[in-house]
C-alpha cells in the first residue's frame, strides 16, 4: 500500500474548508444512514442475521487454511488456476505473468479494493498495459488521477459539475456542444464510452466478495453489471482475492448476502450477484477461455490467532464509513490511506505498520456507532482503542506527563487530599468560567481550547454536594 | 518453501490454536457436509401464490416489469407486444434453451438471433432457472442454453420463469441447484435482481449502467 497517512491532521482540516467536498458528503449523510435503517426496519430477522454472519466469519477464521485448500481444490477440478500472493509484489507479479501470457494489451477492471492495496493499476500501466476501470465510480476517479475516498462509493466526494467538466476533458471525441448537466447524459456517456472497452479487452479483472469454499465458485456484488462484462467478453478472467474472504458453504454465503447490502445500500439485494466457477465449459458460447485466482495474504495470516484478527471478519460493506461522524466531515481522502473510516483506521496499521499510520487510530471520538451498525459486530473503537495503547507505548513520554501522572496516582490514593485539591480546582475554574460558565482559554491546555470552550464547573465536587445534600 | 505452504503454515500455526489436527479437518468435513441453514427469513416462506406475489412486488420496486401468463404458449406474442410497446425492433437474441426453442416465434412476427449476445443486439430472451420470492431475485445459469452474455450486453431483457420455479429463499434456490447439477454448478450462476443501475453520481439512483435499462419479466404458469 502507497497511501500517506501521516498528514491526517492537515488533510483533515483542509477538507473541512472545501465547499465541494462538504456539499458531496451530504449525500453520504442523506442518503446510505436512511437506506440502512429502512432495509434493517424491513427485516425482522436483520440482527439475528448478523450475529450468525459473525459465526460464520469466526468459524471459518479458525480453519481458514483447511477452507482455502478445499476453495483451490474445487477451482482447479473446474479447470481453472490458483496463484498465491505472500506480498503485493507477488500478487502484481502474478497478474503481470498472466496478461503476458496471453499477450494482453487492454485489461478492464471491476471493482477491487484488493487491486488498490496492492496499486495494480500503475504498476500495470509502468508494464506498456492500458487498464480502464469500469465501475462508473471507480471510472470518476481513475480519470481524474485519484483513489477512492470510499470502499463502496469511490467517488462520493464529487459532484456533477465536476463530473461534467472531467468527462468533456477527456472524451474530446464526442461532440462538445452536446449536452452534460444532467447526471443521466453522463451515465449514458460512460455507458457508451465504456462498452468499447468491454468489447476490446483481452483480460478482464474482478474482485470477490466472498470465495466458496465447497463449490469453488468466486462471487461478486454490483449494481451496474459492469463486473459481469468485465469477466464474461475477454478471453482471460482474473479474480484477486484476500485470503479471509473464503466462505464454507452456499448456506453460508447467504447468511452473508442477506446482511451485505442491507448494511451497504440498504438494498434487500444488490442488482447483480455473480458466481463463478472456472473457464469457458464445452458448448458454452460466451465466458473466459482462462480463469485465474489470485489469493493474497499481505500480512493478514500473521493478525490471525492475535488481538486485532475480529478484523479480518470485515466484509467490506462500508456502513461504518457512512456512520462515522468523522468520515462524514472529513471524506475518505483526508485518510490517507487505500481504506478510510472506522474500519481502515483499524486495518491500515495492520498491513502498513503502526509507525506509518499512527495518526489514524486518533481519528475517532470513540462514539461507538461503527459497532453498532457492522454487519460483522466488530469492537472498531476497542480495536482503535487499542492501537492508541500501543501508540502511546511506544512513545517517548510527553515531558512532565510522567510526574504528573505521579501526582494525580498518588492524590487519588489519599481520598482527603484529593477532595482538598479538587474542590481548590473547581472553585478557581468557576471563578474563571465567571457568569459565562465557559472557559474560553486555558493556561498549558491551549490546544484543547483553541477550537472550544471548556464549561465551568458549578463550584462544588459531586461529592461535596452529596455530603451537603445528606446533612439537610 | 512456496508461497502457498508459508501462507497455509502461517494460518495453520496462528488460526489452530494448538488444536489438533485430526479434530479440525473433522470439523471442516462436518460443516461443509450438513449444509445448515442459518435464519431464513420468513417473508418468503409462502406458498405458492404467496411466494409469487413477493417475487413480483420486489421486482417492480426495483423497476422491473412482470407480466404472469396462463401458458408459455402466449410467451411470443407478449414479448412482441412488449417490443412494440417500447417502439423496439421484433428482433430477439435467445440461446438455444429447448422451452423457448419449441415456440412459434414466427408466428409473432419475431425475427431469431441465437447464440451469445453481440453488440448490436437490443433485445434478449432468457430462460431462468429459478427465481427467489425473499429479495426478489431471479436465477440465470449459463450454458449454450441460455448464453451469459445475453443478461448483460442488451438494452432490454426478457426473462421467462416458471411459476413452480419460485422459490422462497436462496437455501431452497440452491438445492435445486445441486439436484439439477450434480457435478458441480454450472460456470457462472447469475442473480439478477432487477435492471441496471447506479448511484455513483452524487447518490442517485439510475437506471441502466452498464447492463440492461430494462428488465421484463414473464411468468407463466
Ligand atoms: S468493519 Fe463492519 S461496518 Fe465496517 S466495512 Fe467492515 S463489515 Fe462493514
Amino acid at each position: 500500500m502507497h497511501a500517506d497517512t501521516r498528514h491526517f491532521r492537515q488533510a483533515a482540516g483542509k477538507a473541512l474548508i472545501d465547499g465541494q467536498l462538504q456539499k458531496a458528503l451530504g449525500n453520504v449523510k442523506r442518503g446510505f444512514i436512511a437506506k440502512r435503517a429502512k432495509a434493517r426496519d424491513a427485516l425482522p430477522e436483520f440482527d439475528r442475521l448478523r450475529d450468525e454472519a459473525r459465526d460464520i466469519k469466526i468459524h471459518t477464521l479458525a480453519h481458514l487454511d483447511l477452507y482455502l485448500s478445499r476453495f483451490e481444490d474445487k477451482v482447479k477440478a473446474a479447470g481453472g488456476q490458483v496463484h498465491w500472493a505472500e506480498t503485493e509484489a507477488e500478487a502484481r507479479e502474478a497478474v503481470l505473468e498472466i496478461c503476458r501470457a496471453a499477450g494482453a494489451k487492454t485489461v478492464t477492471k471491476g471493482k477491487s479494493m484488493i487491486t488498490e492495496e496492492i496499486g495494480l493499476n500503475a504498476f500495470l500501466e509502468q508494464s506498456e498495459l492500458k487498464v480502464v476501470e469500469t465501475d462508473l465510480g471507480e471510472y470518476l476517479v481513475q480519470i481524474r488521477g485519484e483513489t477512492p475516498s470510499h470502499i463502496i462509493a469511490p467517488a462520493v466526494h464529487l459532484n456533477k459539475e465536476q463530473i461534467e467538466h472531467d468527462f468533456r476533458e477527456r472524451h474530446k471525441d464526442l461532440p462538445p456542444e452536446r449536452q452534460l448537466s444532467d447526471p443521466v447524459q453522463l451515465v449514458a456517456e460512460a455507458r457508451q464510452v465504456l462498452r468499447q472497452a468491454f468489447i476490446s479487452a483481452d483480460v478482464g479483472i474482478t474482485g470477490a466478495n466472498f470465495l466458496i469454499a465447497e463449490t469453488g465458485q468466486t462471487v461478486i456484488v454490483t449494481n451496474e453489471g459492469n463486473g459481469d462484462l468485465t469477466q464474461t467478453l475477454p478471453k482471460v478472467h482474473i479474480v484477486m482475492a484476500s485470503i479471509e474472504k473464503a466462505v464454507p458453504t452456499l448456506e453460508d454465503a447467504s447468511t452473508l448476502i442477506r446482511v451485505l447490502a442491507r448494511s451497504a445500500t440498504g438494498q434487500e439485494i444488490s442488482t447483480y450477484t455473480t458466481f463463478s466457477a472456472g473457464p469457458r465449459r464445452e458448448g458454452d458460447p460466451d465466458g473466459p477461455q482462462e480463469f485465474h485466482v489470485v489469493l493474497l495474504d499481505n500480512g493478514r495470516s500473521s493478525v490471525l490467532g492475535g488481538p486485532f484478527q475480529d478484523m479480518l471478519r470485515c466484509i467490506r460493506c462500508g456502513a461504518c464509513l457512512n456512520h462515522c461522524p468523522i468520515y462524514q466531515h472529513v471524506g475518505g481522502h483526508a485518510y490517507g490511506s487505500v481504506y478510510p473510516g472506522p474500519m481502515g483506521s483499524v486495518l491500515t496499521p495492520l498491513l502498513q505498520g503502526v509507525q506509518e499510520a499512527a495518526h489514524l487510530p486518533y481519528a475517532c471520538t470513540l462514539c461507538g456507532r461503527c459497532e453498532a451498525v457492522c454487519p460483522e459486530r466488530i469492537a472498531l473503537p476497542d480495536m482503535l482503542r487499542r492501537w492508541r495503547a500501543r501508540d502511546f507505548a511506544a512513545k517517548p513520554p510527553l515531558a512532565g506527563a510522567k510526574p504528573a501522572l505521579k501526582l494525580w496516582a498518588a492524590l487519588a490514593a489519599c481520598p482527603r487530599a484529593y477532595q482538598l485539591v479538587t474542590g481548590a480546582a473547581i472553585r478557581l475554574l468557576a471563578l474563571l468560567g465567571g457568569r459565562k460558565g465557559r472557559i474560553g482559554r486555558l493556561p498549558l491546555m491551549g490546544a484543547w481550547t483553541k477550537h472550544r470552550d471548556l464549561p465551568a464547573p458549578q463550584g462544588q465536587s459531586f461529592l461535596a454536594q452529596w455530603k451537603a445534600g445528606r446533612r439537610k | 518453501m512456496s508461497g502457498r505452504e508459508n501462507i497455509l503454515a502461517r494460518i495453520r500455526a496462528h488460526a489452530a490454536a494448538g488444536e489438533d489436527e485430526p479434530a479440525r479437518a473433522a470439523r471442516v468435513e462436518a460443516h461443509l457436509g450438513a449444509h445448515a441453514r442459518g435464519t431464513v427469513p420468513a417473508r418468503g416462506q409462502q406458498d405458492k401464490a404467496g411466494r409469487i406475489a413477493l417475487l413480483r412486488q420486489i421486482l417492480e420496486g426495483q423497476s422491473a416489469s412482470v407480466r404472469e401468463l396462463d401458458a408459455l404458449g402466449a410467451v411470443p406474442a407478449e414479448i412482441a407486444d412488449y417490443l412494440r410497446r417500447h417502439n423496439l425492433a421484433p428482433r430477439l437474441g435467445m440461446g438455444d434453451d429447448a422451452a423457448l426453442a419449441g415456440l412459434d416465434w414466427g408466428g409473432a412476427n419475431l425475427e431469431l438471433r441465437h447464440g451469445r449476445a453481440n453488440a448490436e443486439l437490443e433485445s434478449a430472451c432468457s430462460m431462468a432457472f429459478a427465481a427467489v420470492a425473499e429479495s426478489g431475485t431471479l436465477v440465470l445459469t449459463s450454458g449454450p442454453d441460455n448464453p451469459t452474455s445475453l443478461n448483460f450486453m442488451p438494452d432490454n431483457h426478457i426473462i421467462v420463469l416458471r411459476a413452480d420455479q419460485v422459490m422462497g429463499s436462496y437455501e431452497d434456490g440452491w438445492d435445486a441447484l445441486r439436484a439439477a447439477f450434480a457435478d458441480g454448478p454450472p460456470r457462472t450462476v447469475n442473480y439478477v435482481s432487477g435492471p441496471s443501475r447506479t448511484g455513483d453520481i452524487e447518490q442517485t439512483i439510475l437506471l441502466g449502467a452498464h447492463g440492461p435499462r430494462r428488465l421484463h419479466v414473464i411468468i407463466v404458469k
